[in-house]
C-alpha cells in the first residue's frame, strides 16, 4: 500500500475559476454523472452504488414522513377542543401508535444514516462505495418490505399500544394488529443492522491513503458510533418484540403477571435497546452539524479529537441508562438511584459537542445560510431538549412529570428539533452534491426560519402543560388546558408549511437550478472535491489524503488564498 | 496449480483488503448474533431466578441423553470444519471437500436427533400447554414458561444450524468451482466463523436448558 502514496498525486483544492464553469451536461463530463448513466428503471432498483441507494433511501423515507407528519397533524387538530374535535378515543390511539412506529422507525432511525451517510460516507474517506454493495441494494429492500408490513398493519388495521408495546395490554388487552406490526419492526431491524455492517466495516477497510482515523470527518465518526449502536441493540429489540408475538400467539406469559410472566422485564428488554436508540436517532445529527459549523463559520473544528471521542463516549454510555424509563414502573430504588447517576453521565459528551460546536463560531466568519440555519437551530434546540433530559433523569422531578407532555417536549425538542433539524440541514448542505443544482437562497431560508419558529410555537407549550400535569397519550383533557394546546397546534401548522415548503423549491430546482459545480460552499470536505453529482466510482483517481477535514483557516481552500 | 481468476470487486484495492472486509464482516455479524441470543437467554435466566424450583424440575425432565449426544455430534462437526477451512487455505480441493461433507454429515446428524427429541418431547407432554405434563406440587404455568423458552431457544439455534448448512454447501459448490485458494479459502474463513458461532452457543443451551435440572439415571433413554 504504502507504494501507492508517491504515485497518486496530492489532493488538492479545484482551483479558483473552476467551481462556476462547466456545468455537469449529460456527456460532457469525462465520467458520466451516477444519476445519468447507465440508465432507465431497472438500473434504479438493481443499482449497487451507493449513491443511488441513497437516493432510493431518500424516496421511501420521505414519504414515511409525510404518513407520520400526517398522523401527527390528525393528532394535533384534535387536541384543539378539551373534549376531543375531530376522532374517537379509539382511533386517536391507533393515531399515536402510528405516528410514533413511523416516526421512530421508518423515518428517524433510518434517515441520516441510510440517505446521507450512503451518499457522503464513502466519499468522505475516498472510497468508491461501501465495502458489501449488493448487501447495502438488499437492506433497502428488506427495509421497504419490513415497512410494507407494518403500515399495511398500523393504517389499515391499526395498532394501539403506543410505539412502546408495553404488554399486558400489547398481549392480552389490545385486540389490534400487534403481531404483523411487530413482525414487520423486527424484518426493518434486519436493513438496519445490514447498514451498521457495511459502514462499520467501510471504515476500517476502505480508507484511501493517507485517510487516518485522526483525519475522518466527524459525521464519519459519528455514524460509525451510530452503527455501533445499530449492531449492538437491534437484535434485542428482534428478541423481545418476538417474545411478545410468541406470546401473544401461544397465550403463554412471559410478560403478563397473570400467567406468572414479569411485565418489568420486557421493559427492560425493551428500553435496553430503545434507549440507545435514541442515540440512533441523534449521533448522526450531531455528525451533521458538525460539518456544517465548520464549512459556515470557516474555521477549524475547535477540540477534534474530543468530539470525535465524545460520539464513541456517547454510544457507549448509551447502553447503560435504560433504567430512566422505569422509575416509577417497580425498579429497586439502588436500581433507579444507579440509573439516574449513569443518565447524569451521558450529559458530558453530550456538552462537550455542544461548547465545541459554540467554540468553532466564535469569531467565525459566519454565513447564515439555509444548512447554518438549520445548524444552530440544531444547537439550541439540542441543548433545550438535552437540559430538560436532566431534570427527567433526577428521579424526585421524574415522579412528578413522568408519562406527562413534559417528556413528549423533552424528545420532540432532540428529535424533530434536533435530529430532523439536522437531516434538513445535511440535505441543503450536501443537495447541490446530490443533484447538481443550486436551489433557492431566499426560499430555503425562509423554510429555515418557519421551521425553527414554527417548532417553538408547537412544543414550549407542552413543557408547560406536562408541568402544569396532562398526562400524555390522552383523548381529551380538562379545559383549563385547552389555551396551551391551541398554541401548540397553531405553531404545528407553521410547523407543517416549513416542512412542505422544501418539498417545492428543491423540487423546482432540478429543472431550474443553477448548476452547482463542484464546491458551491468552498468546503474542504473529500466530497467537495469531485464533480456534482459525482461520477459513478465517485473520483477520477483515489485521492491521496495529506491534512485533516476541517482545515479553513489555514489556506486549506482556495476561498481562503 | 493452475492460477485463480482474480475476483477482485470495485470498491477494493487490493485482494488482501477485500479478504479482511469479509472476515471482519462476519465477526461483527457474529456480535449482532451474540445480542440476539443474549437477549432471550437473559430473558430465561431471569425467569429461573423467579422461579427456580419450577424450572428445575422442568430441566430435569429434558432428554439429558438425547442432548449430550448431540453435544458430541455437534463438536465433532466443529474440528471437520476447523480441518476444512485448514485444507482449503492450502488450496487443497479434495481435502477440503471431505472435510465439509463430514461436517455438513454431522450438521444433519444434529438436527435428526434434535427432531427426533422433540418428537419425543411432544409424546411425553414436555410442551409449552398448561395441560402438558403432570405438574405435581408446582405451579403448572411456570413449568409451560420453561417449556416455551427451551422451544425457543433451541429452535432458534436449529435455524441457525440449517442456515449453516446451506452456508457449507454453496462453500462446497464454490470449492467445486475450483475457487481455491484464494476466493474460496476467504469464504470457507467466514462460514468457519459461523459454523463455530453455532457451536458455541449449544455449548452455553446444554447446561443453562439441560444440566440445571436434576436428571436419574433411569431416565437416560430415548
Ligand atoms: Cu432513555
Amino acid at each position: 500500500m504504502s507504494t501507492d502514496l508517491e504515485v497518486f498525486p496530492p489532493l488538492r483544492p479545484a482551483p479558483p475559476s473552476e467551481p462556476q464553469a462547466a456545468p455537469p451536461l449529460p456527456g460532457a463530463a469525462v465520467a458520466p454523472s451516477y444519476l445519468t448513466e447507465p440508465h432507465g428503471w431497472a438500473s434504479w432498483l438493481f443499482t449497487t452504488d451507493h449513491k443511488r441507494i441513497a437516493i432510493l433511501y431518500m424516496v421511501t423515507v420521505t414519504l414515511f414522513f409525510f404518513v407520520g407528519g400526517a398522523a401527527a397533524t390528525v393528532i394535533r387538530l384534535n387536541l384543539i377542543a378539551p373534549q376531543g374535535s375531530l376522532v374517537s378515543a379509539e382511533l386517536y390511539n391507533k393515531l399515536f401508535t402510528a405516528h410514533g412506529i413511523v416516526m421512530v422507525w421508518f423515518f428517524l432511525i433510518p434517515v441520516i444514516p441510510t440517505v446521507l451517510g450512503n451518499f457522503v460516507l464513502p466519499m468522505m474517506i475516498g472510497a468508491k462505495d461501501l465495502a458489501f454493495p449488493r448487501l447495502n441494494l438488499l437492506s433497502w429492500y428488506v427495509f421497504t418490505a419490513g415497512a410494507v408490513i407494518t403500515l399495511t398493519a398500523v393504517l389499515f388495521g391499526g395498532v394501539d399500544s403506543g410505539w412502546t408495546f408495553y404488554p399486558p395490554f400489547s398481549t392480552r388487552s389490545s385486540y389490534t394488529y400487534v403481531v404483523p406490526a411487530a413482525v414487520g419492526i423486527i424484518v426493518t431491524g434486519f436493513s438496519t443492522i445490514m447498514t451498521g455492517l457495511n459502514f462499520v466495516i467501510t471504515v476500517h477497510t476502505l480508507r484511501a491513503p493517507g485517510m487516518t482515523w485522526g483525519r475522518l470527518p466527524i459525521f464519519v465518526w459519528s455514524n460509525y458510533a451510530t452503527s455501533l449502536i445499530m449492531l449492538l441493540a437491534t437484535p434485542v429489540l428482534a428478541a423481545v418484540l418476538a417474545l411478545i408475538a410468541v406470546e401473544r400467539l401461544a397465550g403463554i406469559g412471559i410478560f403478563d403477571p397473570s400467567l406468572g410472566g414479569d411485565p418489568i422485564l420486557f421493559q427492560h428488554l425493551f428500553w435496553f435497546y430503545s434507549h440507545p436508540a435514541v442515540y440512533i436517532m441523534i449521533l448522526p445529527g450531531m455528525g451533521v452539524v458538525t460539518e456544517l459549523v465548520t464549512c459556515f463559520s470557516r474555521k477549524t473544528l475547535f477540540g477534534y479529537k474530543f468530539v470525535a471521542a465524545a460520539s464513541i463516549c456517547i454510544a457507549g454510555f448509551g447502553f447503560l441508562v435504560w433504567g430512566h424509563h422505569m422509575f416509577v414502573a417497580g425498579q429497586s430504588l439502588l436500581a433507579s438511584i444507579a440509573f439516574s447517576a449513569l443518565s447524569y453521565l451521558v450529559a458530558i459528551p453530550s456538552a462537550i459537542k455542544v461548547f465545541n460546536w459554540t467554540a468553532t463560531m466564535f469569531r467565525g466568519s459566519i454565513a447564515f445560510e439555509a444548512p447554518m440555519l438549520y445548524a444552530v437551530g440544531f444547537i439550541l434546540l439540542f441543548t433545550i431538549g438535552g437540559m430538560s433530559g436532566l431534570f427527567l433523569a433526577a428521579l424526585a422531578v421524574d415522579q412528578h412529570v413522568h408519562d406527562t407532555y413534559f417528556i413528549i417536549a423533552h424528545f420532540h425538542f432532540i428529535m424533530v428539533g434536533g435530529m430532523v433539524s439536522a437531516y434538513f440541514g445535511g440535505l441543503h448542505y450536501w443537495w447541490p452534491k446530490m443533484t447538481g443544482r443550486l436551489y433557492s437562497r431566499p426560499w430555503s431560508r425562509l423554510a429555515a426560519l418557519l421551521i425553527f419558529a414554527g417548532f417553538f410555537l408547537t412544543f414550549l407549550p407542552q413543557f408547560v402543560l406536562g408541568y402544569l400535569g396532562m398526562p400524555r397519550r390522552y383523548h381529551h383533557y380538562p379545559p383549563e388546558f385547552q389555551v396551551l394546546n391551541v398554541l401548540s397546534s397553531a405553531g404545528a401548522s407553521i410547523l407543517a408549511v416549513g416542512y412542505v415548503l422544501p418539498f417545492f423549491y428543491l423540487f423546482h430546482s432540478l429543472r431550474w437550478g443553477k448548476p452547482a459545480g463542484p464546491n458551491p460552499w468552498q468546503a474542504t470536505g473529500l466530497e467537495w472535491q469531485t464533480a456534482s453529482p459525482p461520477p459513478k466510482h465517485n473520483f477520477e483517481q483515489t485521492p491521496v489524503i495529506t491534512r485533516g477535514p476541517y482545515e479553513y483557516a489555514t489556506g486549506g481552500t482556495d476561498h481562503a488564498r | 496449480m493452475p492460477a485463480e481468476p482474480p475476483v477482485l470487486e470495485p470498491q477494493f484495492a487490493t485482494a488482501e483488503q477485500q479478504r479482511s472486509a469479509s472476515v471482519l464482516g462476519m465477526w461483527v455479524f457474529l456480535a449482532t448474533e451474540v445480542l440476539l441470543f443474549g437477549g432471550i437467554i437473559t430473558a430465561f435466566l431471569a425467569t429461573r431466578v423467579f422461579y427456580p424450583h419450577e424450572f428445575e424440575r422442568a430441566a430435569g425432565r429434558l432428554n439429558v441423553l438425547i442432548g449430550g449426544i448431540n453435544t458430541v455430534v455437534l463438536l465433532a462437526s466443529g474440528l471437520g470444519m476447523a480441518l476444512a477451512v485448514h485444507a482449503a487455505q492450502k488450496g487443497q480441493r479434495w481435502a477440503t471437500l471431505t472435510w465439509l461433507g463430514l461436517t455438513a454429515l454431522l450438521g444433519l446428524g444434529f438436527l435428526g436427533l434434535k427432531g427426533y427429541e422433540y418428537f419425543a418431547d411432544w409424546r411425553d407432554g414436555l410442551v409449552p400447554r398448561t395441560d402438558g405434563f403432570d405438574p405435581g406440587d408446582v405451579t403448572p404455568g411456570r413449568l409451560t414458561l420453561f417449556m416455551l423458552f427451551y422451544f425457543v431457544l433451541t429452535g432458534l439455534h436449529a435455524v441457525h444450524l440449517s442456515v449453516g448448512l446451506g452456508l457449507v454447501s454453496w462453500l462446497a459448490v464454490r470449492v467445486m468451482r475450483g475457487e481455491l485458494p484464494r476466493a474460496g479459502a476467504t469464504v470457507a474463513e467466514v462460514v468457519g466463523l459461523y459454523w463455530h458461532f453455532v457451536d458455541v452457543v449449544w455449548i452455553i443451551l446444554l447446561p443453562v436448558l439441560y444440566l440445571s435440572g436434576h436428571h436419574e439415571a433411569a431416565d437416560l433413554h430415548f
